[in-house]
């Protein structure tokens, strides 16, 4: 008897043992870094120090923005409100020590995603929301319409500690024009720089020229030059060893896109669960079994969809409706002409 | 061996605490750059930087490496380091004793210098000179002439530049003045003490500094012409000066802040050090019938730098780290190029920031030890 009770209880440890292994490795599937943004109740969320249409705080501190929306898509997949986000503002000298470090968890702060960049420090690049280029402003009383009319000890104001300042150097070398750079790490004294007339250009990607342009005294007396001097794909960045993590930020941005593509809107996504349309049903949750892969509930995509809006309602509520790029060039869909072509939600 | 165990053991524990905390921080740091994928090592210097810097002291762009783009920083802070001290020392020492002029108007306006620059915090001040100041200047265009040659403009200050032909003749004879003057000045100190008679070697040493380089000039084919800046058009509404020598808005801004703010100071420690010495010994100095200038040189002076030297030391240590502040207006300086730019293109953050720490210790205790030695020497020297 009391022998296949000592059978019995080894039995149970084992089964015990075993049932602790198989939770211990869901737990560790429920990724660190997503564990502790449940555990604090909102994502901490890189962002720039003030770029109109990117990211951008209101008066009464409201943050806005296309970068801005990437995260709070996160926190509308992973914590059900879009608003649980904290915002820390970054210089570009700031803002991969920042990530890296764990100050914060998600950095969408109009980057450019490079091979350094991606395999050297500790960053992983999970998509592009906005494909941009680097351009020249000049002032319109100066009368340059294009980069050929520039001559040797032209001066340009630029950020410190971005690829604009090695594309700059690349473009003036291939011309054989003498420059002086004058770089600084706040945008806004880029910008107050070049207005005050420190400068005679001022470079930065175009949607980042278009965005400040309208901070400036004067903005009708500026002009961005046609010419795109780089490659400039800008995206959400997440730390190096958090695949989980990685992979909600990414399709957290790629639901918004492939909403868009389905025709989804916030307003009528809950409509859309009885779409005919598996590609749509799998989108709103109301098909198949998405979510559980990234330890989150079914209908994490849903939420993104009417709590944030797709791509095309937050590129016009940010960026269109500013006046900032009311054409979206090669940030239109690839159905339609641009180049913005996401893996399928499946 | 008379040392008692309870002397060395808290000496071996302090040791022991020192070793295990930074054990830990250098340990902790390795695993966590490990878990994260980041690789440590300082063979980036070697790397091309591929970024341009505004201003350089020495020849560099962005095809050199790393290692010379820290050069071209580190120049850099020390030039507006050594600019800066030497505009503060002599406008400290000016105000200094302005402080404790008899003359109500000078006395009155050297106070209200001081507690004006030295109650602004300096970053405050290197703003107000840098986007208030300078950035109220007229645009190259617009800029008028000072005496037919100095351009003073939003985009910088152009000055002519010197061409120099024969330059090491001409270097030469300078040397040779400074050795004239410092045997005139050992036979003039001989003389005193076994004659008594005073030779004018302040009024010799003028007239060499002088007359050698001039001489230069006449016999030794040194030839010196200027080149002027001159305006040049870029495009419609844009120009700036070609030609001479243009310093950035930027190091001029800086220069004046870090000079002014800590000229407020040295002004202080030179007030005080002057006041430190008792009133009888300059009633002595002039009741044994030596002249005001003689009491001040010989008997105040000697006695006043004692008192000068160790809290001006730390003032100029100040001024030389507070230069980090370059940083907030564009001034190339190590901080702004290399713990700014190059950290940024690399992405490593803790060699960068090491070497840039490092630095900035050398650079100090450099002056440190400087002025330790000076004031070694002129401290009282027991006999």
């Amino acid at each position: 008897m009391f022998k296949y009770l000592k059978q019995l209880t080894s039995l149970v440890a084992m089964v015990a043992v075993l049932f602790t292994f198989t939770t211990e490795s869901m737990a560790a599937k429920k990724s660190k870094t997503l564990k502790n943004t449940q555990k604090k109740g909102f994502v901490r969320c890189g962002v720039s120090q003030g770029l109109p249409g990117f990211s951008n705080a209101d008066a009464a501190g409201n943050w806005t923005g296309v970068d801005v929306d990437v995260c709070r898509a996160v926190a509308a997949a992973v914590l059900g409100d879009a608003n649980k986000v904290k915002f820390t503002p970054l210089s570009a000298k700031e803002r991969f020590t920042a990530l890296t470090s764990g100050e914060i968890d998600i950095l969408s702060r109009n980057t450019t995603w490079t091979l350094s960049r991606d395999a050297d420090i500790g960053l992983t690049f999970v998509g592009v929301n906005f494909y941009d280029g680097q351009g020249f402003m000049v002032r319109k009383s100066s009368g340059i319409t294009s980069t050929g009319q520039f001559k040797d000890g032209i001066s340009a104001c630029t950020n410190i500690g971005t690829t604009t300042e090695l594309n700059m150097r690349d473009f003036f070398n291939s011309k054989g024009i003498s420059y002086e750079p004058v770089a600084f790490e706040k945008a806004d004294e880029v910008v107050a720089a070049y207005d005050a007339g420190r400068c005679d250009t001022y470079t930065t990607d175009k949607s980042g020229l278009a965005a400040q342009r309208t901070k400036m005294k004067n903005p009708d007396e500026h002009i961005v030059l046609p010419e795109t001097i780089s490659k400039e794909p800008l995206g959400p960045v997440v730390r190096q060893g958090d695949a989980v993590w990685e992979d909600i930020v990414r399709w957290s941005l790629n639901t918004m896109i492939e909403a868009e593509e389905y025709g989804i809107t916030s307003a009528n996504a809950d409509m859309m669960k009885t779409s005919d349309n598996p590609a749509i049903k799998r989108l709103v949750g109301a098909e198949g079994e998405l979510g559980a892969a990234f330890g989150l509930d079914n209908d994490w995509s849903l939420r993104i969809i009417k709590q944030v809006g797709n791509y095309g309602e937050s590129y016009k509520r940010n960026i269109a409706d500013t006046g900032i790029l009311p054409d979206r060039g090669p940030n239109q869909l690839w159905t339609k002409g641009g180049i913005l072509y996401v893996p399928p939600a499946r | 061996m008379n040392f008692k165990l309870k002397d060395i053991v808290p000496q071996l524990i302090t040791v022991l605490a020192v070793v295990l905390v930074f054990g830990f921080f250098t340990y902790n740091a390795q695993i966590n750059m490990e878990n994260r994928g980041i690789d440590f090592g300082y063979g980036f210097l070697s790397q091309e930087s591929s970024f341009d810097v505004q201003f350089s002291l020495i020849e560099y762009d962005g095809s050199h490496s790393y290692f010379r783009a820290y050069l071209v920083g580190l120049l850099n802070t020390i030039l507006v380091s050594v600019i800066g001290i030497i505009i503060a020392t002599i406008l400290g020492v000016i105000v200094g004793i302005a402080r404790l002029s008899p003359n109500y108007l000078i006395n009155k306006f050297a106070a209200f210098y001081v507690e004006f620059f030295r109650n602004i915090p300096l970053l405050l001040q290197i703003f107000f000179w840098y986007f208030a100041a300078l950035r109220a200047l007229p645009l190259p265009q617009d800029a008028e002439a000072m005496f037919g040659v100095f351009f003073l403009t939003i985009k910088g200050l152009y000055v002519p530049a010197f061409i120099w032909q024969n330059f090491n003749i001409f270097f030469y004879s300078i040397i040779a003045a400074i050795i004239a003057i410092i045997v005139i000045r050992a036979h003039a100190k001989k003389v005193q003490e076994n004659q008594g008679k005073q030779i004018p070697v302040f009024l010799i040493s003028l007239g060499l500094i002088f007359i050698l380089p001039f001489l230069s000039f006449l016999i030794g084919g040194v030839r010196l012409s200027f080149e002027v800046p001159v305006l040049k058009q870029l495009a419609t509404t844009s120009f700036i000066y070609e030609g001479g020598v243009s310093l950035p808005p930027e190091l001029i801004a800086l220069t004046l802040s870090l000079s002014l703010y800590t000229a407020t100071f040295i002004a202080e420690c030179v007030r005080a050090g002057i006041q430190g010495v008792g009133k009888g010994q300059k009633e002595a100095a002039a009741s044994i019938g030596l002249t005001p200038n003689q009491v001040l040189k010989l008997v105040i002076m000697p006695q006043a730098l004692r008192i000068i030297i160790p809290p001006t030391t730390n003032q100029y240590l100040n001024l030389t780290k507070n230069s980090s502040l370059a940083a907030a207006i564009a001034y190339p300086d190590l901080v702004l190029v290399f713990a700014g730019t190059a950290l940024m293109q690399t992405g490593k953050a803790i060699e960068i920031v090491s070497i840039t720490m490092f630095t900035y210790l050398t650079l100090s205790i450099s002056i440190s030890i400087l002025m330790n030695w000076y004031n070694k020497k002129i401290a009282i020297q027991e006999k």
